[in-house]
This record gives structure tokens, C-alpha cells and sequence, in this order.
């Protein structure tokens, strides 16, 4: 196949589908009960250094009781795969992260991330290289079929591709330039989803993102979930379970774990909350004091919770007649 | 002239509604595409097919979505999946419109929302590509919408974010992107723009009301086409302000 033109962004996480099969060859396929706190979940499978990557987007189904978790655990030389709203706002914010490949660095309606201007401008982080939304989820796709690289028509002819990683290639079918985009297998995936079973089979309401992808494209896989529920109910509907037990390192029973963001047909974002961070990422000061308040004087999940305030997150819920 | 006020953004909104037909499909963003497609969904396009980048086919635009991956992006939708579904439906060609914004386009509509400036040490790190390389390279006609001036229509985008025609007539066939695709309108605050046929210049179609060929022509940094006969976008009617403002948009979040 002939190479007509490669990007000159570093190739972060190289993939190694050998590797990455002799690893899931030694997973556990057993059916053991996997429930542990965001503490244990994050100290066993998180490492420095890991590559990590979250889904889904934006503010919608992130895992944010985790990624309370890393810093609170004080992580650093993170790599990671970016969507930067509110958990890689918060990860880079408290200087967590390394390297990350990214498509979008920003807060939706509320702007530019202060966090990564810092950050990058600091020299904190070292390694910024960019992709389109759909090149990082196909790059969780290849490494879930199991391949070093799948084609796509994305990128060609732009500057976005120019500082990827990708390369161009002629088509070996038709002749015509194709890009192809090299898996992305991470250490470790981090996915918040409706409801789970102790095993870690998982079931997501709505648009799935790229669950499904990144499950399949991680080493290891942290699950929290809205609800812990029995295994019966998985099995009265197999159909449901987007996230098999066996790709499952961990589950974390975390009700509002997306909390500021959303979940849904259960929560709503919560705009003040979201705006209490914007307003606090603004300066590295503000940004080390709302670390302060709402996760290093907060020794859990729950404890954050508390902080918040039960009325104040009832009043986030879908009430009954909305859905 | 129109006998009610209204603001730019929502000029902007009826422009872009007004190109989207009815029994289509249209890659839809937050924000100003959004607020279009849930106008054009109440007046001429009820049946219009709003499919967003995270897994939402064919939503109602009773509520309007914050974020990209919300659920109102799937409120009494058809079909609930994930982004590699929706990209590789664009990629399949099933979807004919998508909509793009920028923070500079050049004249074959090539888009920057990357950086301005140097990509090693940028002016502004601007947030980057996001699915709007993923939209530009796959649907079949982008509209792009954006406001109107010389730092933003420039001779040359510091970094091409996302492919409009390249550089010229054959530019995205050369590189691999699907033939027949590329820009189809730019709509600003100032003009209905179009692209010819042959040169896949920018070319101006239509001005806004109350601007004059002669202002377009000022705000624009590089030599743009004039069609033959450069008509007067009709400003939006009463109708269409009040279902933007009272069933729409209702909280004021956009306009």
C-alpha cells in the first residue's frame, strides 16, 4: 500500500493488537462480584501514566464521580483521549494530564477552556494532538475489531489531519487517497451509565456515544452506574447490555454520577453547579479552591452529595410526567 | 423593511431555516443550526430529519437542547445510537445538508475553528475540530453560518479545520473526499453567499436587508464573485419571529 502522506502529530498510544489480545485472553471471565467505592476503583486500575480516555460528552453521562476520584487521588502524567467539557476541564485543571489527543477543547455555551490554556501554555502538558470527533470514536472502534487501523473519509485534505497521527494511503481496491486512523486501546476506559449488574453488565438509556466502542478498546474498565440492579433483570433482557461483564474491571454504585452533568431521563445538568465551575476555571487560584471545597475536603461520592444537598438535587430529576 | 425589530442572531436563524427543505436529513448542531431546524420543523419542513453527531435521528424540536448529547438531541426521536452510526450514515451519503460554523473561512470555504495565528504557538487556541471535519467531509451540501467581517472572511485560514473546496475545482476528489460534496451557502449577518459552479469561488448571492453590495464587498478580505443578479434576502417575517420567540426558544438561551 502506498503511503502518500502522514501526519506529523506524535502517535500517543501505539497500538499493539497482540498485546492487547493476550491480555484480554488472561481477563477473568468469571462472574465475580466486581462492586467497590471510586477509592478502590480508581487506586487498583488508575496508574500514573495511564492512558485514559471518558465517555460520553459534553456534560452528558460523564463519569465525574470518578474523575473526582483521580484528583482527589492526586494522579499525574495522565495521557488521555479528549472531548474537553467538563471531566478533561477538571482533569487538566488540576494538573493531572500529560499528553492528550483531542477534538473539541471548550465548555459548549460557556466558551474556551481556561484549564487547558493554562495548562498548555505552562508546559504542563506536553503533547497536543488534534482529530475530528468521529476519528477518536473510529480509533476506539478499530481497536475493538480487533485491527491496527480502519479507512475512513474523514480529515483528507486538511490541516486537522496534517498534526494527527493519521497517514493517507492509496486505496488498495480503488486507487484513490483513503485515511486511515490507528486504533486507540487505552489502559483504562471510564463509562457512567444507567444501571449495572455486581458483575459489571451495563445498560445505557438513550444515544450510547461511543460506549460500546471504548468499552471494547480498554485494558481495563472502570463502570459507575446510576443504579446497581440484579442480575435477573439483565438477563430477562440480554438485548439491553451494550457493556458485557467480561470487559469489566470495576463497578461503582454512583447515583448522580454525572452530577453537575446530566443523565438521561433522570437528571437534568445542573446550570448553577456548572457555572460555579466555569467561573472558578477562570484563574488557577479560583480553580485550586473549588478543588478544595468539592473534592479534597470531601472524602467520598457520597460526602459530595451531602455537599450539594439532597433538595437541591431532587429538584434536578425528570419528574414523572416529563418522560 | 420589515415592521418588527429583530437582532442578528435572529436574522441568522431565519436565513438558515429557510434553506432547509422539508423530507430531508441535516447534520445539526447546537446553537444557531439548531434554533433553524426547530423553526423550518413549524413552518415549511415539518417532516425535516434532524440527526445530531451523538446518536439522535430524527428528533421533535419540541425543547431545545444545551448540548450535543442531551436528551431533547433524541426527544420522540426515531432512532437512538452513537456517533460511529451517525458519521458512517454521513459517510454512507445519507445525509444531504450539514451545518458549520468557523472563526475564518476562506474563499473556497475552507473553515478554521483550530487556531488563529501559529499552530505551535497559536494567538488564540481556538477549541478545535469537534465533528466539523467529520460534517464537511461527509454530508453532501454545508451551509455555514457565521458573522460577516475581514478578520473572519480572509485571503488565507491559518489552519484548515475543515475541507471546503480546498484549493479549487477538483481539490476534495483529489484528496480522497467524496465527489460532488462541499460548500453549498454561507449565510452571515451581512449576505446569502454561494460558490460558482466552475471556480468554486465564493460568489455573492444576496445581501441582507438594509446592506449594500458595496459593505459585503468591504467586510470581505478576499475578491469575491457577484452573481448576475444579487438579490435582497426578504428580512424574517412576523410569523417566523414569533414561533422563534415564543415557541423556540422560549427561556431566551440563544436570541
Amino acid at each position: 500500500m502506498k503511503i502518500l502522506d502522514s501526519g506529523s502529530g506524535k502517535l500517543i498510544q501505539p497500538p499493539d493488537i497482540d498485546a492487547f489480545r493476550e491480555w484480554n485472553r488472561q481477563k477473568s471471565k468469571e462472574l465475580i462480584d466486581k462492586r467497590m467505592s471510586e477509592a478502590e476503583a480508581v487506586s487498583r486500575f488508575v496508574h500514573d501514566g495511564d492512558y485514559i480516555g471518558t465517555e460520553l460528552y459534553g456534560t452528558v453521562r460523564c463519569p465525574m464521580s470518578l474523575v473526582r476520584e483521580i484528583i482527589r487521588q492526586g494522579k499525574k502524567d495522565l495521557r488521555l483521549a479528549g472531548q474537553g467539557v467538563m471531566e478533561l476541564d477538571l482533569l487538566l485543571a488540576a494538573h493531572t494530564v500529560k499528553e492528550i489527543d483531542i477534538t473539541y477543547v471548550g465548555l459548549e455555551v460557556y466558551g474556551v477552556s481556561n484549564g487547558l490554556r493554562r495548562e498548555v501554555e505552562s508546559g504542563r502538558v506536553e503533547t497536543v494532538v488534534d482529530w475530528s470527533n468521529a476519528s477518536i470514536a473510529w480509533r476506539f472502534k478499530a481497536a475493538a475489531m480487533g485491527v491496527p487501523f480502519i479507512p475512513v473519509r474523514s480529515n483528507l485534505g486538511t490541516d486537522t489531519f496534517k498534526h494527527s497521527a493519521a497517514k493517507v494511503v492509496e486505496c488498495p481496491f480503488t486507487g484513490k487517497p483513503i485515511c486511515l486512523l490507528p486504533a486507540l486501546i487505552l489502559d483504562v476506559g471510564l463509562i457512567h451509565v444507567h444501571r449495572a449488574d455486581k458483575y459489571g453488565n451495563a445498560q445505557i438509556e438513550g444515544i450510547s456515544g461511543f460506549a460500546a466502542e471504548m468499552a471494547r478498546a480498554s485494558k481495563r474498565l472502570i463502570i459507575s452506574a446510576e443504579e446497581i440492579i440484579d442480575e435477573e433483570e439483565i438477563r430477562r433482557h440480554p438485548n439491553r447490555t451494550i457493556i458485557p461483564y467480561y470487559l469489566v474491571d470495576a463497578v461503582v454504585h454512583a447515583p448522580f454520577g454525572s452530577h453537575p452533568g446530566e443523565m438521561c431521563y433522570l437528571y437534568r445538568r445542573d446550570e448553577e453547579k456548572i457555572r460555579e465551575w466555569v467561573e472558578a476555571a477562570k484563574t488557577e487560584e479560583t480553580a485550586q479552591a473549588y478543588f478544595k471545597k468539592y473534592i479534597f475536603d470531601v472524602p467520598d461520592h457520597q460526602a459530595y452529595l451531602d455537599l450539594i444537598g439532597k433538595e437541591h438535587l431532587e429538584n434536578l430529576r425528570y419528574r414523572a410526567e416529563v418522560n | 423593511m420589515s415592521e418588527v425589530e429583530y437582532n442578528p442572531t435572529e436574522l441568522l436563524i431565519c436565513t438558515a431555516a429557510r434553506m432547509m427543505p422539508d423530507k430531508t436529513t441535516a447534520f445539526i448542531g447546537t446553537g444557531i443550526p439548531l434554533l433553524a431546524a426547530a423553526l423550518a420543523q413549524r413552518m415549511h419542513a415539518p417532516n425535516l430529519v434532524p440527526i445530531f453527531e451523538f446518536g439522535g435521528t430524527g428528533a421533535i424540536l419540541e425543547r431545545i437542547p444545551i448540548a450535543v448529547g442531551e436528551e431533547n438531541t433524541f426527544h420522540r426521536a426515531v432512532a437512538a445510537s452513537g456517533i460511529c452510526d451517525i458519521v458512517e450514515t454521513a459517510q454512507r451519503g445519507f445525509i444531504e445538508f450539514g451545518f458549520l460554523g468557523g472563526a475564518q473561512i476562506d474563499r473556497y470555504g475552507n473553515l478554521n475553528s483550530t487556531v488563529i495565528g501559529d499552530y505551535a504557538r497559536p494567538k488564540v487556541r481556538l477549541p478545535g475540530s469537534g465533528g466539523a471535519n467529520d460534517v464537511g467531509s461527509h454530508c453532501w451540501r454545508t451551509i455555514i453560518i457565521m458573522r460577516h467581517d475581514r478578520k473572519r472572511f480572509v485571503e488565507k485560514v491559518d489552519f484548515i479545520t475543515t475541507p471546503g473546496y480546498l484549493d479549487g475545482p477538483g481539490g476534495r476528489e483529489r484528496a480522497g473526499l467524496p465527489p460532488n460534496t462541499g460548500p453549498y451557502r454561507v449565510v452571515t449577518n451581512l449576505a446569502v453567499l454561494g460558490f460558482h459552479p466552475e471556480s468554486k469561488e465564493m460568489m455573492l448571492l444576496a445581501t441582507q436587508p438594509g446592506v449594500t453590495v458595496e459593505q459585503v464587498i468591504a467586510e470581505t478580505g478576499f475578491r469575491l464573485l457577484l452573481a448576475e443578479k444579487i438579490e435582497e434576502n426578504p428580512p424574517p417575517t412576523k410569523e417566523e419571529l414569533r414561533i422563534l420567540r415564543e415557541e423556540v426558544d422560549k427561556e431566551r438561551f440563544y436570541i
